[in-house]
């Protein structure tokens, strides 16, 4: 049986679920460079579903496509480090400021390059954004079929799929034909951890902007090994509208951004103390607060 | 004329809160931009909803009804609404952040290239002036959300593309009837020029649908953990603390990301937005996302280590301390006293 084809779609993200006091600047503007950048952790549960079917079905190959600055090119290596076939780094100024909209036309350009898939599968939504877009945005581009909030890859072949979708308050599973769209929820099998041959196989690999400041000895490796190349593509290597990237091309604009400054109460300030405590309960049962 | 669509949720044949609580929202704007409301449903043997939606102010109510839209499905429903809002050309589409307005509201908005906002925490209406073009835009809609893992707020236009699309979610506007007597128009959609056969490409195999067991919207008294609380099993505390006095256990997503409690009990911008009577802040350091969901509450008591925690200037009672000693102290002294 001939294996898949797929793509998941995945984002380098700053880490904001554990966004310390450094977090924020004195002038309340998010200082990125204090966050850590990490794989957005549901294209991690999106991999696992990945290199599940590949594990299953031999002859499957997994693409890791990410938009993003050079750096991004960490979390393809990841991929490749578990057990991906290939990453592909698409990165220009042309995409910079992009809202889900735009972004999505750049990754359905990407994807329409690849030409040759049949199953793309993403996270649910970043932590950076949490809109839960860019996965049904990229579909419609592509004119394909959706299952967003999957858990659960049950069965697929090369023409149907079969998924357990987790919804707010229930399952469902629900089967779609091929090529089609899934996106994949948090709750799903967390991600293998790296393997270590392929990390050993795979640690120097790099996109060509990453090879601007390496030695020759390491072009002459890269020249013999040609997996450790890591495909990036600019803006020239896709066919686009260029009206329709980057900021130019997202019809949302961000006219204001605040940092809350909160509308202080007089709080009463109570110790530990259990003379505090008992206080505060007393009070609350007099007003019929509780009780 | 640009009217205002709320797409409406259907479920189990009932209109969904959420969809209310839109139209509500959508009643005021409305009424600001001196426009219609209208109201777009889509489902089997829906006949009878319209009659529900009126009472909210809705002027029209768009009705696709046939047997395959008994559940919803993202291509039938992208396809029935792409083509209305083509056709009607609504200036502002409002959709619930809920599985089903998720899967929708970026469909069509890809399908339409306008923009979407969602979780919007706030709408508005407003003004802009575009200094790059000199442009000067009337009325836009300003959707308000909590951005950045909640640590900014930020306000988003779309100047140019229509329908500006937002989805907001379910507790965060209020449901409230305009009039009883309002008397609206039902326009029937001829399901057939709207969806295709190839639009039903996935089916449906099992459904198992249950209700919440968690019932923190309609609770009083909310007693909620964040990640200071530090393990699920302080997170125990939380519970005998809440079961003493009444009430349910909610908790900031750093808690549910931690793995402390379960992802139905997350209050906040991506949670559930609450309005008890009391709620209690325990080792939550008050991210805007959290704080969106919960600073309409009526009395707020923060236990925290950190006197400078954020949530702090919100409270009406600070304990300085910790969450371990002093949970099992107000239940300690709440049994004492409430005899």
């Amino acid at each position: 049986m001939n294996g898949l084809k797929i793509i998941v779609l995945a984002k380098q993200v700053p880490d904001t679920r554990n966004v310390g006091k450094d977090a924020m600047k004195a002038d309340g503007t998010v200082n990125r460079a204090a966050l850590p950048a990490i794989f957005n952790p549901e294209d991690l549960n999106a991999l696992e579903q990945a290199l599940r079917i590949k594990d299953q079905i031999p002859g499957t190959t997994i693409t890791v496509l990410t938009m993003g600055p050079v750096r991004a090119a960490e979390i393809l290596r990841e991929g490749l480090f578990r057990g991906t076939d290939e990453g592909v780094l698409l990165t220009d100024r042309a995409f910079a400021g992009a809202d889900t909209l735009a972004t999505s036309y750049a990754l359905s350009c990407a994807i329409k390059k690849i030409k040759d898939f049949d199953l793309i599968i993403s996270g649910r939504q970043a932590i950076d954004g949490d809109t839960a877009q860019v996965g049904p945005q990229v579909a419609e581009k592509l004119n394909i079929a959706q299952i967003t909030y999957a858990e659960e890859v049950l069965s697929v072949n090369k023409s149907a799929i079969r998924v357990k979708r987790r919804l707010e308050r229930g399952v469902e599973v629900v089967e779609g034909k091929l090529p089609i769209l899934i996106t994949v929820n948090g709750s799903a099998a967390a991600c293998r951890p790296r393997n270590a041959k392929l990390l050993m196989k795979y640690k120097h690999s790099t996109t060509i902007s990453e090879r601007q400041e390496k030695s020759e000895d390491y072009i002459t490796m890269i020249n013999e090994r040609p997996y450790l190349n890591i495909k990036e593509w600019s803006v020239n290597d896709i066919e686009s509208d260029r009206e329709q990237l980057g900021l130019n091309g997202s019809p949302t604009k961000v006219k204001k951004i605040e940092n809350i400054v909160f509308q202080a109460k007089e709080a009463k300030q109570l110790t530990n103390n259990d003379r505090d405590i008992e206080e505060l309960m007393k009070e609350l049962l007099s007003n019929h607060t509780i009780g | 004329m640009n009217n205002i669509i709320v797409y409406c949720e259907i479920d189990e044949g009932k209109v969904a809160d959420v969809s209310f609580e839109l139209l509500t929202k959508g009643r005021g704007l409305a009424t600001q931009l001196k426009c219609k409301l209208e109201a777009l449903v889509i489902g089997s043997n829906v006949g009878n909803l319209p009659q529900q939606l009126f009472p909210f102010g809705v002027d029209t109510v768009y009705v696709a009804d046939d047997a395959r839209l008994e559940h919803y499905s993202t291509l039938p429903h992208t396809a029935i609404t792409v083509k209305l809002f083509q056709e009607q050309k609504p200036q502002i589409a409002l959709m619930g952040a809920t599985t089903i307005g998720r899967d929708l509201g970026p469909r069509v908005s890809s399908a339409l290239h306008s923009g979407l906002t969602a979780d919007c925490t706030s709408l508005e209406i407003g003004d802009h002036e575009e200094k790059k073009t000199n442009t000067e835009y009337k009325n836009l809609l300003y959707q308000i959300r909590p951005a950045f893992g909640g640590n900014i707020i930020a306000t988003i236009i779309n100047p140019d593309c229509r329908p500006q699309m937002a989805t907001v979610r379910e507790g965060v506007m209020k449901k409230e009837i305009f009039d009883m007597g309002y008397k609206g128009e039902v326009v029937n959609l001829d399901v057939n020029s709207y969806v295709s056969d190839t639009d039903f490409v996935v089916n449906i195999i099992e459904r198992h649908m249950e209700k919440s067991k968690v019932n923190i919207k309609n609770s009083s008294i909310i007693v909620a953990g964040g990640y200071g609380v530090g393990s699920k099993e302080n997170f125990d505390k939380l519970f005998e603390l809440a079961a003493v006095i009444g009430g349910e256990v909610g908790a900031s997503r750093a808690a549910v990301d931690a793995g402390y409690v379960d992802h139905d009990r997350q209050i906040g911008q991506t949670g559930i937005t609450v309005r008890p009577k009391l709620y209690i802040a325990c080792g939550i350091s008050g991210q805007i996302q959290h704080i969106a969901g919960m600073q309409e509450s009526s009395m707020i008591i923060s236990i925290n280590n950190d006197p400078a925690a954020p949530i702090n200037k919100i409270a009406d009672y600070v304990i300085n301390g910790s969450v371990e000693e002093i949970v099992p102290k107000m239940i300690k002294y709440y049994k004492q006293n409430s005899k």
